[in-house]
């Protein structure tokens, strides 16, 4: 124990002598039934340094992130605050030694107000508090940060990006030490994010610390003054500035899985498979998720959509694959209507990410892999005798599916939930594409995946466009969208800002459109 | 006539009332209580016992509130320390409420006590028909008017409110906040209890000053249908809570006038009016005017994977 200790002290003083850890984190364990989440994680953060945890998704870093919240007991291991041994038994405690986060899921309250959410967040006040005093107190921090928030919005009204500057405000308001972001570029423009880092460069001066959560190389290697690699809930190194570049970050990352190789063949046609037009979809709240949108998709092609979370890209992917009736507005197959018929489910197919809590996916999680194969084509004579089912013909399909997409299923009848996210994103390709779409909308289609998986993905994709099938791709991860794309469109709001080339924009040009910048605009 | 219609309005709404106000402070938290019914029949029960043992309303009244408070409290043990099924809990309360009431209420059948008077209001209680309605009442018809405005304070000026209310709207902000969502939910279920205690109180105290079994007769499933219908608002449950007092008039008024509608047909339609409200908020709550708190009938688990 003691050696352990001194270990970790060794390691901070052979990074900078002065610098003292506000933060120890030393051999973290935390099961989760039937998953070890954190298998050994060890880590420390300075004072005054801004510190990346850089991993793949289900390395643990939200886990880990969770435990020094306080959300989660660690099984094993001791967290020192300021070099004191600190028990979390809920979050209060964690908040009461100035540790803060923005979660990647945020911790609003979408019905309240701006104000009400911040007022949420701080401490010492009176049960009967001067909402006057308040309003003035948060509204000069929200000057300070030349932010534009209307303290009586309901927080639903607003951009995920406007909900991410709360999120920090709350925080800055209870004078958090260390603040925790996870994931906060996610939901940015290029731009936005910059403004981020200069925030948090100011943060850095005031002698706070920030543990950064990302897995945007580009990012990490813009502001990390240290970063942690987690592999598998293990923390396996921590390198300092100057002492990393992107490839062995990347290599670190990765370790030794294999990444599918895949080519690309430009082979497009002007031949039109799918014309939205004027397309208008309104959600539960009565706003406009689609708002006069049109897209046109050419056969073989991989059409990108960029746009930051939350401007319809989700409304779209529902909509054409039929989860969602249109307000207004039609889409056309080949010049035939098939806005609100069912047509749509044989000629377009989606796939979606696969979400952590394996709850709303486009499969049945309780059932088996086999049952899940069939369920586009169920009805069809080949797996059916009569009104029973043609057992022989379900496994047989089965069988070859998981030779051909290489899933790996675990015994016969295993519930799909019990797969890996990978698994399953492989079980839902399948049953998709078993009916040769014409066209397929891919949802985030790689999020939450490993890096192996992803690869996967995007081969699949490719080999389609190959075979003619058009893909309409709507990712977060701009790289994603620039290596993958034929063309990228850009939403913003629910309507089409703009077409690009791939191999001809900017990023910084897609970032100005996606905060709804017409191209045009620019001269 | 106006004025007498208007006068038994305001008694017949305020047992819905106060059961209706209750149940808002528990699913402002996020729990759904479907032992309105039953909390109201222990509430009538204990309320009587009390006056009739001690001689003192207050006391009736006390008892009421504290009988219902432990009641509930076996709901908020349940649906919030044990995480169990809301709906499940609450139905049995209900029927828990209506044996353990029929059981220990036989003593009290046919005794009789002295009601609440009414205390009028000088100056006001003199205002043109509403004069006599609202301000020549008794003291718990006041106290409710007090209580719509306190909860209304309470929801929207104070800090416990706020807690109570993202409690109930998204239990992991408020938790990663440092509020204890189990001990907001807890207080809430039990105090919203025994609001609904003193409604059933109001029908053995007020209405009848005798215990009758049954007594509530369905007014805490209005209660319950009200509470959407006001969404989830203490002010607008005020005005649910009298037009159901309003249709019972009515029909009372109808039968006492002798016409030739069947007294079956008159007696139903306050449930009729309940199934009829329920059909519109619900579609209005598609439309998406909805206050419901999102985090209704979610049990809350920290360590729950998101």
């Amino acid at each position: 124990m003691v050696l352990s200790f001194h270990h970790s002290l060794c390691e901070s003083i052979y990074i900078d002598c002065h610098m003292t850890d506000i933060l120890n984190f030393e051999n973290i364990r935390k099961t989760f039934p039937g998953v070890i989440a954190l298998d050994d994680v060890s880590f420390s953060v300075a004072r005054g340094e801004i510190h990346t945890l850089l991993g793949e998704n289900g390395a643990g870093k939200s886990t880990l992130m969770n435990v020094l919240t306080g959300l989660y007991h660690p099984d094993r291991g001791q967290i020192r605050i300021a070099g004191e041994q600190i028990h979390f038994t809920s979050p209060r405690d964690s908040l009461a030694c100035g540790i803060g986060m923005v979660h990647q899921h945020f911790m609003l309250v979408p019905a309240h107000s701006v104000f009400e959410n911040i007022l949420l967040a701080l401490d010492n006040i009176p049960n009967f508090y001067s909402r006057k005093t308040y309003k003035q107190k948060i509204q000069k921090l929200i000057d300070e940060f030349d932010l534009d928030l209307d303290l009586d919005t309901p927080v639903w009204r607003l951009s995920i990006g406007a909900q991410q500057w709360i999120e920090l405000i709350k925080l800055l308001m209870r004078d958090c030490q260390l603040l925790v972001l996870d994931e906060p570029t996610a939901v940015l423009t290029p731009q936005e994010a910059d403004r981020l880092f200069n925030v948090l460069r100011k943060l850095k001066q005031q002698e706070k610390s920030i543990i950064f959560i990302s897995h945007k190389m580009r990012e990490v290697m813009e502001i990390s003054d240290r970063v942690t690699i987690l592999k598998k809930g293990r923390s396996i190194a921590t390198r300092t500035r100057g002492d990393f570049d992107e490839s062995t970050l990347a290599s670190l990352m990765i370790g030794r899985d294999k990444v599918p190789q895949w080519q690309k063949t430009l082979q497009m046609s002007d031949e039109i498979v799918l014309d939205i037009q004027n397309l208008s979809v309104r959600n539960d709240r009565g706003m406009s998720d689609l708002d006069d949108f049109n897209l046109q998709l050419k056969k073989g092609e991989i059409l990108g959509i960029a746009g930051v979370a939350g401007n319809g890209q989700k409304a779209l992917a529902e909509v054409l694959t039929g989860l969602k009736n249109t307000n207004q507005g039609r889409i056309l197959a080949r010049q035939k209507d098939i806005t609100n018929s069912n047509a749509r489910y044989s000629y377009i197919a989606g796939i979606a990410h696969i979400p952590e809590d394996r709850k709303s996916i486009g499969i049945a999680p309780d059932m088996s892999v086999d049952e899940n194969l069939i369920m586009k084509s169920f009805k069809s004579g080949s797996f059916r005798n009569w009104i029973f089912q043609n057992k022989k013909a379900i496994r047989q399909n089965a069988e070859e599916k998981i030779e051909q997409f290489a899933i790996k299923s675990g015994p016969d009848g295993t519930p799909v939930r019990y797969l890996s996210g990978g698994n399953i994103q492989k079980v839902i390709i399948a049953r998709e594409l078993s009916e040769h779409p014409a066209v397929l909308v891919a949802l985030y289609p790689t999020r939450g995946l490993d890096i192996g998986s992803a690869g996967y993905v995007h081969k699949v994709i490719a080999d389609g466009a190959d075979r003619g099938m058009s893909t309409i791709l709507i990712a977060e991860d701009l790289d994603e969208l620039l290596k993958l794309s034929d063309r990228i469109a850009v939403m913003f709001r629910g309507k089409l800002i703009g077409y690009v080339n791939p191999r001809k924009t900017t990023r910084e040009e897609i970032g100005l459109m996606m905060s709804g910048e017409t191209p045009g605009d620019k001269a | 006539m106006l004025e007498i219609l208007l006068d038994a309005t305001v008694r017949a709404g305020t047992p819905i009332l106060f059961a209706t106000l209750g149940a808002i402070i528990n699913e402002r938290a996020g729990i759904i209580n479907l032992g309105i019914e039953g909390l109201m029949l222990i509430g009538a029960l204990a309320g009587f016992s009390g006056t009739y043992l001690s001689g003192s309303l207050l006391i009736g009244v006390l008892a009421a509130f504290c009988a219902t408070f432990i009641a509930g409290s076996i709901h908020a043990l349940i649906t919030v320390q044990l995480r169990g099924n809301q709906i499940v809990s609450g139905l049995a309360l209900t029927m828990f409420g209506v044996g353990v009431t029929a059981l220990f209420g036989k003593g009290m059948v046919g005794l009789t006590i002295v009601g609440f008077k009414r205390v009028a209001i000088p100056g006001l209680s003199q205002l043109p028909i509403v004069g006599k309605a609202f301000f020549n009442q008794d003291v718990l018809i006041y106290f409710s008017f007090l209580l719509v405005f306190l909860i209304w304070f309470f929801f929207y000026r104070t800090r416990w409110g706020l807690g109570v209310r993202s409690v109930g709207e998204n239990p992991a902000a408020a938790d990663t906040c440092g509020f204890s969502v189990s001990k907001y939910r807890f207080f809430a279920v039990t105090v919203g209890s025994g609001f609904v205690g003193i409604g059933g109180a109001y029908l053995s105290l007020a209405s009848t000053p005798m215990w009758i079994e049954n007594m509530s007769a369905g007014r805490g499933w209005i209660a319950v249908a009200l509470v959407i219908f006001a969404g989830w608002s203490s002010p607008r449950a005020m005005l649910g809570a009298y037009l159901f007092g309003g249709i019972t008039a009515m029909q009372l008024r109808f039968q006492a006038m002798g016409t030739t509608i069947s007294a079956h047909i008159l007696q139903m339609l306050p449930y009729f009016f309940t199934i009829l409200v329920l059909v519109i908020s619900t579609q209005r709550l598609q439309k998406g005017a909805s206050q419901q708190p999102e985090g209704l009938g979610l049990p809350y688990d920290r360590e729950d994977r998101k």
